[in-house]
């Protein structure tokens, strides 16, 4: 019995070490490659520790793909998809859940309804609305498509019935309209839903690679995982594995360093949300 | 809301208009049109022409369609009960009394923030057949890996794997919020009636759990029927075929050929599926739960 209570604990703590170092090895595994000279790529058996680290596949991969570029193209669309996500989600969620309007209820379920809908429904209409614009190959249609989600609205509308009406009742009194009553008296309080849905919206975006893939040929207004999917088959011959993860890494770290930052809202947001970016 | 008449109209519209032009414009106008782009034959040339069900006959008939819905639901058969399995056993593990639980938490969900591109490309690399460490570490065993994505029957475990890989944490998640809810009486009761931990797990844990696990067998259900970035970037449908899935389909029928009408109909049959899969499952935890 008391065997018993005593091995499991330990088998556990056991089990989880052997996980958390299949979850690391990839990672260490794409950092050690990227500071790898191409030569040392095709020793056997390979080296995890480069026996000469070298910073020239980052040198390589950021001369011959306009990776920097790339780079600003992502953290670009990613803040201005998130700024328009908060604004919007939260104008519309606070209609939603304190205006009184004829249909609200039968709107808010048509909203909800698209949710089931999956994406790969909708990308031959939205390409060719896209292309009609002349959005193709830029950065409105990478940004404005994807502001528009009902589940930002309905986060929003979550949140905003749980304040209790007094707050802007007061702010009546004084006489202010609805929007300054918002603006003043409810956005200061909102900052854990917005910090939610920020982060949602922003990996989702840093990391979404069927739409730019759909949009977007030119490479100059590639973001990262397409121009990782990209670069990896440019090289003559063979997939220049050294420049590929040195890519790679390029694009995993800021996205690393937010979820260090902000693991609580990160978390909070898949849990109740059921979606991973 | 306290203006009256049409001030009332704008402040309605100031909320309420950026968000309704949006959804209709791009999220519920698209949803409609690819309904009607369904029942239509369209190569973007030539106008679209009405050619009633004639896609959803020629689907049947699809031998591409089928091996592509064959793979994604083997896709689905490997992954859904594995990450399940793996999520589920990480986050018990987690929820106990481990030393630095918090650092161990993050590192499992670590590939659930990476993009899928860079997952697909890293494991690609890791099981590169010549110089990739996973076959240098079996080879250390003594044992000659296979050619992982460039063998027609290991390609689709290689994709199944890499995919329990990454969203192991992300079940794991869904599963530490449910097992938190669960009260610590429970255990200590059990406990002094004598039961051992597996009897715990399979008789307190799992079934209190219900819930959230119902939760995440939706999720991955619905996210396993759309697998698309994991294939195109690991084997992009190879080799020979082996690892085509509906949404590659889609994809490839819609901006490859410029068959509009045809991918918008297999698009509808994907919707059926996961509509139908999640009314299901649905369902049956009403009957368990």
């Amino acid at each position: 019995m008391r065997r018993r209570w005593s091995l499991g604990p330990v088998l556990g703590t056991l089990a989880i070490v052997v996980g958390a170092f299949v979850m690391l090895v990839p990672f260490a595994w794409m950092l050690s490659t990227s500071l790898k000279p191409g030569s040392a790529l095709l020793v056997l058996p390979p080296r995890f520790i480069p026996d000469e680290p070298t910073l020239e596949p980052y040198r390589a991969v950021v001369t011959t793909f306009p990776m920097l570029r790339v780079f600003f193209n992502s953290a670009l669309v990613a803040l201005a998809t998130t700024a328009g996500q908060l604004v919007v989600a939260s104008l519309s969620g606070y209609a939603f859940a304190r205006f009184r309007f004829r249909g609200r209820e039968a709107l808010f379920y048509g909203y909800l309804a698209t949710l089931m809908v999956p994406f790969a429904v909708t990308i031959t209409p939205l390409f060719i609305i896209v292309r009609t614009f002349g959005w193709t190959n830029g950065y409105a249609g990478l940004i404005v498509p994807t502001m528009f989600t009902a589940f930002g609205t309905f986060l929003m509308r979550q949140f905003f019935q749980t304040i209790p009406r007094e707050l802007e009742e007061a702010a009546t009194l004084d006489g202010a309209g609805t929007l300054a009553t918002f603006v003043r008296v409810i956005v200061p309080i909102t900052g854990p839903a917005f910090a939610t849905l920020g982060i949602f919206a922003f990996m989702a975006s840093w990391n979404n690679f069927l739409w730019p893939l759909l949009i977007v040929s030119d490479r100059q207004f590639m973001t990262l995982p397409l121009a990782l999917a990209t670069l990896q088959g440019i090289y003559p011959g063979q997939t220049q594995w050294n420049l590929v993860m040195a890519g790679t890494v390029i694009s995993v770290v800021p996205m690393i360093v937010v979820f260090l930052l902000a693991q609580r809202w990160v978390i909070e947001g898949m849990t109740t949300s059921g979606l991973k970016g | 809301m306290y203006e009256r008449g049409a001030r009332r109209w704008l402040v309605l519209a100031l909320f309420l208009g950026p968000s309704l032009i949006g959804v209709v414009l791009f999220v519920a106008g698209p949803i409609v049109a690819s309904l009607l782009l369904a029942f239509t034959s369209w190569d973007l040339l030539t106008p679209p022409t009405f050619v009633g069900v004639r896609n959803f006959e020629r689907l049947s008939r699809d031998l591409e369609f089928w091996a592509a819905l064959r793979h994604t639901v083997t896709f689905l058969a490997g992954y859904v009960p594995l990450v399940l399995v793996t999520g589920l056993a990480v986050a018990v593990a987690l929820n106990g009394r481990v030393p630095a639980r918090g650092a161990f938490r993050a590192v499992f969900f670590l590939p659930v923030v990476t993009s899928w591109v860079a997952v697909a490309l890293v494991w690609k690399w890791l099981l590169n057949p010549q110089f990739g460490l996973v076959n240098a570490w079996l080879a250390q065993l003594g044992v000659q890996g296979p050619a992982w994505l460039f063998d027609p029957s290991w390609a689709m475990p290689s994709v199944i794997l890499t995919s329990v890989w990454k969203d192991t944490g992300f079940v794991m998640v869904i599963l530490l919020a449910g097992l938190q809810a669960i009260p610590r009486e429970y255990y200590e009761a059990s406990g002094i009636d004598g039961a051992t931990r597996w009897q715990q797990l399979v008789h307190v844990t799992v079934p209190l759990l219900a819930p959230a696990i119902f939760f995440a067998l939706t999720i991955s259900l619905i996210n396993s029927f759309q697998v698309f970035d994991q294939v195109y970037v690991m084997t992009g449908g190879g080799p020979a075929g082996a690892t085509t899935v509906l949404v590659e389909r889609i994809v490839k029928q819609a901006f490859s050929f410029s068959r509009m009408g045809y991918a918008a109909a297999m698009s509808w049959v994907l919707f059926v599926l996961i509509f139908v899969t999640t009314f299901a499952f649905s369902r049956l935890q009403r009957r368990w739960t």
